[in-house]
């Protein structure tokens, strides 16, 4: 009999933000990704020099002393190919504290789109060209395979798990959510419907939520958590259960949730707490998929999210800027592709990154809510703006390296 | 309350702004005595007490000019014309408060500024001085008038309370005038949308333009008085600059003011002459379907403290380009924002809005539901709160 266990699985990602690109710099410039301007919130540099001082350093450093101080503890982290990027340009250091973490063989690695990318709804092939770019990335930086998948804002639906099944995973994660669980409890391995082999791990996303948004807010009648509270409330969520699935954005330790909060200390204590106790474990999401015997299974028709209250995809897709955006860009895969150009298309697939559309969701804007809209731009249309031009610009590199067609427009 | 115009004899934004903002009042069980510097009629005005302080015909409010311009101001003979107006209409006041002794003197901007403190100094009312303008936004990029300033400087620091319409305007007297924050409330203008009435647009009045839109042009559109205080020299600096890049543009300036002919004689520099519509002076339907017409509406100005025709622009169903530098901004996010001076930013805007049905579907239809929020009523709360919250009898 497998002990109880948390598979904590941490999402570390980085976005290519686009500068302040203007129809001017269309045909003239190719340089999208890099703001001049230092104190911008698109100056990715200066960005990922920042989250990396707050965040990456401090919590590779503390999973470090506690995967030295404890055989029992382990940990999932999903890693983009965007962030891979930066992080070899501008913080070689945290790259390799990353390998030394899963150097440990306590840490695995679950597979994406290197690009974090909504492709999955665009292109299936573009889709599994950008996890197979994953998998090799991660094989040449870190060594290892990944067996788990997950998909861009964990945007699931049946279809992916068969396709996801088809492809060899063993395991798929997805949001815990209630209309679909109804009355059954996250916390159990599932199967989706029509697949062989593959499991279903679910976010337990209360859980999850208290770390990720709601741990630093003083408004918050639980406010100050204590590490103690919180593994009280997780045994009482796992009660005869399997697994507690905490997934989150990695970033949520130091850059969400600062420093301030006590958000490394409150985990390192929750963290020797739960290991204390008779029966308390941790799981890769590699093994919890293989742990238990899967209690039944989960048919997710439309596809779920990790995002919002409507854990659906309208933060991405939800206004007519966003879908022509994405509807333009992956009309250009077929001559993209033949193009060969290397450096033409990793522009392109950057563009693919699903952040890019979410800067243009003006759903917060219309319900008046505009405190909401977190961005390093001063509006959707600006994000909008910044886009078309960028895209605009990798349709006339093309058409240059084609030498023929139109800029359609 | 003493204001300088009412509709129909408005030439601007702030008779307007006092026409729904006493109407709000009276709702809500305010008494008010009006006083305007002429000697008119005012249908569908019976919420209040109309006083005119002279003979003079609505006609010469302005000492015989449009509304009033900095610029203009330094010519004297006018000048003076205006001066003695405003000289005549503080001393109707001074007798109007012997008989009639008001509980709260609310004065607006600084033509009324200085009959606003001589009825405080007569009744002991506290005086609210509401800032529409400054000098500084009508002088645009040049200095103002310094007597002009002078009035400003001491109605902002003989006030016992001082209403700014929007941010900008609070940090201008804030900065400008070094009057403490404390003492400044931001009550931002409201629109009324029944004021708009119901009309259908019959696509006539500018045809020619309407089939240019036929054969795929955007119509970009500004209705405003050309005056340095709008910025119109930089708008037509990034017209010339968009089209470089997208040439199915044409551009609609509605309105007349000093700077026409400047304006005319740029256009032409510029190359652009042919895709630059100048209407002159317009009103009724031809002003209303200079709106209708535009696909985006600009408003360029240098420095705008509110700028309520942004708002009839987004009634209108355009899409809104404001300068960082005009107050209405501040109550609308679903728009495009550039700083005045920038015109490869405004280019980049109007052409991204022209070859972008989405981007431009969002813009109208969003900015709708947010102007629509805004309404007078609230603004009459705001200023009724301030009125009771000032002690009777303050001395200054």
């Amino acid at each position: 009999m497998n002990k109880r266990g948390i598979v904590l699985y941490l999402h570390v990602h980085q976005p290519l933000r686009i500068r302040k690109y203007t129809i001017f710099d269309t045909a003239e410039a190719h340089d999208y990704f890099d703001e001049s301007d230092h104190s911008s919130d698109r100056n990715n540099e200066q960005v990922f020099r920042k989250v990396a001082d707050k965040s990456y350093r401090p919590m590779n450093k503390l999973l470090e002393k506690m995967l030295d101080k404890h055989p029992g503890f382990k940990l999932s982290l999903s890693i983009t190919g965007t962030f891979i990027e930066q992080a070899e340009k501008w913080a070689p250091d945290v790259l390799e504290s990353f390998k030394r973490l899963v150097d440990s063989g306590r840490v695995d690695i679950v597979a994406e789109t290197y690009y974090h990318s909504l492709a999955f709804f665009y292109s299936r092939e573009e889709f599994e060209r950008q996890v197979a770019l994953h998998q090799a990335k991660i094989k040449e930086v870190f060594g290892v395979s990944s067996t788990v998948f997950r998909n861009t804002e964990l945007a699931y639906n049946d279809e992916l798990a068969k396709w996801a099944d088809d492809y060899g995973f063993k395991g798929i994660l997805a949001e815990g959510w209630d209309p679909i669980l109804q009355w059954r409890s996250p916390n159990y391995v599932y199967t989706p419907p029509n697949t062989k082999n593959i499991r279903l791990l679910l976010k337990n996303y209360r859980l999850s939520d208290d770390l990720a948004f709601r741990f630093g807010n003083k408004a918050w009648e639980q406010w100050p958590l204590a590490p103690k509270t919180y593994v009280d409330w997780t045994n009482a969520s796992l009660a005869d259960g399997q697994l507690v699935n905490l997934f989150m954005d990695y970033e949520t330790f130091g850059e969400h949730q600062w420093a301030d909060t006590g958000i490394f200390d409150f985990f390192e204590s929750f963290v020797e707490r739960w290991l204390l106790q008779p029966g308390g474990a941790f799981y890769m999401a590699a093994e919890a998929v293989g742990a238990y015997a899967s209690t039944g299974e989960i048919s997710m028709p439309q596809t779920v999210t990790w995002a919002d209250t409507e854990r659906d995809l309208t933060a991405w897709l939800g206004n007519s800027m966003q879908q022509e955006a994405l509807r333009h860009l992956y009309a250009l895969e077929e001559p993209m592709l033949r193009s060969n150009d290397p450096a033409l298309i990793a522009d392109w697939r950057r563009l693919q990154t699903s952040d890019h559309v979410y800067y243009m969701c003006t759903k917060w804007f219309t319900d008046g809510d505009v405190h909401a809209y977190f961005s390093p731009y001063d509006s959707p249309y600006d994000a909008f703006l910044y886009f078309m031009n960028a895209l605009r610009d990798v349709r006339y590199r093309l058409m240059e390296y084609h030498r023929h067609g139109g800029l359609y427009g | 309350m003493l204001g300088w115009e009412l509709p129909p004899h408005n030439s601007g934004g702030l008779g307007v702004a006092c026409y729904y903002m006493s109407k709000a009042l009276a709702l809500q069980g305010a008494e008010i005595d009006f006083v305007v510097p002429y000697s008119a009629s005012h249908p569908d005005t019976d919420h209040m007490t109309i006083h005119a302080a002279t003979t003079c015909s609505p006609l010469d409010r302005y000492g015989s000019m449009g509304a009033y311009d900095s610029a203009a101001f330094t010519n004297k003979a006018r000048g003076s014309d205006l001066r003695s107006l405003q000289k005549q209409y503080t001393s109707f006041v001074e007798t109007l408060v012997e008989k009639i002794v008001p509980d709260t003197i609310h004065a607006h901007d600084w033509l009324t500024m200085e009959a606003g403190m001589r009825a405080k100094e007569l009744t002991g009312a506290p005086l609210i001085v509401h800032v529409h303008a400054t000098e500084f936004d009508r002088s645009g990029e040049r200095h103002g008038n310094p007597l002009v300033h002078d009035i400003e400087y001491q109605g902002l620091m003989m006030a016992d309370r001082i209403i700014a319409v929007s941010g900008i305007t609070k940090s201008i007297i804030m900065q400008r005038y070094g009057i403490s924050g404390d003492k400044i409330e931001v009550i931002h203008n409201a629109v009324d949308i029944e004021s708009f009435g119901s009309f259908d647009y019959d696509m006539r009045t500018y045809a020619y333009i309407e089939t240019l839109k036929k054969e795929g042009y955007t119509v970009v559109s500004t209705v405003t008085r050309f005056t340095i205080q709008k910025g119109l020299t930089h708008l037509l600096r990034a017209a010339a600059r968009a089209c470089e890049k997208y040439d199915k543009l044409v551009f609609l300036l509605a309105g007349d003011g000093e700077q026409f002919n400047e304006l005319v004689g740029l256009s032409a520099e510029l190359g652009i002459a042919d895709k630059v519509f100048f209407t002159g002076f317009v009103r009724g339907k031809q002003w209303r379907d200079a709106y209708n017409v535009a696909d985006i509406f600009v408003m360029s100005s240098v420095s705008e403290p509110f700028g309520l025709t942004a708002l009839e622009a987004a009634h209108y169903n355009s899409a809104l380009i404001i300068t960082k530098q005009s107050g209405v901004g501040e109550v609308l996010h679903n728009i495009f924002r550039y700083d005045f001076w920038d015109i490869d930013v405004l280019a980049d805007q109007i052409i991204g809005i022209a070859t972008s049905r989405a981007l431009r579907e969002n813009l109208q239809q969003n900015v709708k539901h947010e102007y629509a929020r805004l309404s007078w009523h609230d603004v009459a709360t705001k200023c009724m709160q301030l009125y009771r919250m000032i002690p009777k009898g303050v001395s200054a």
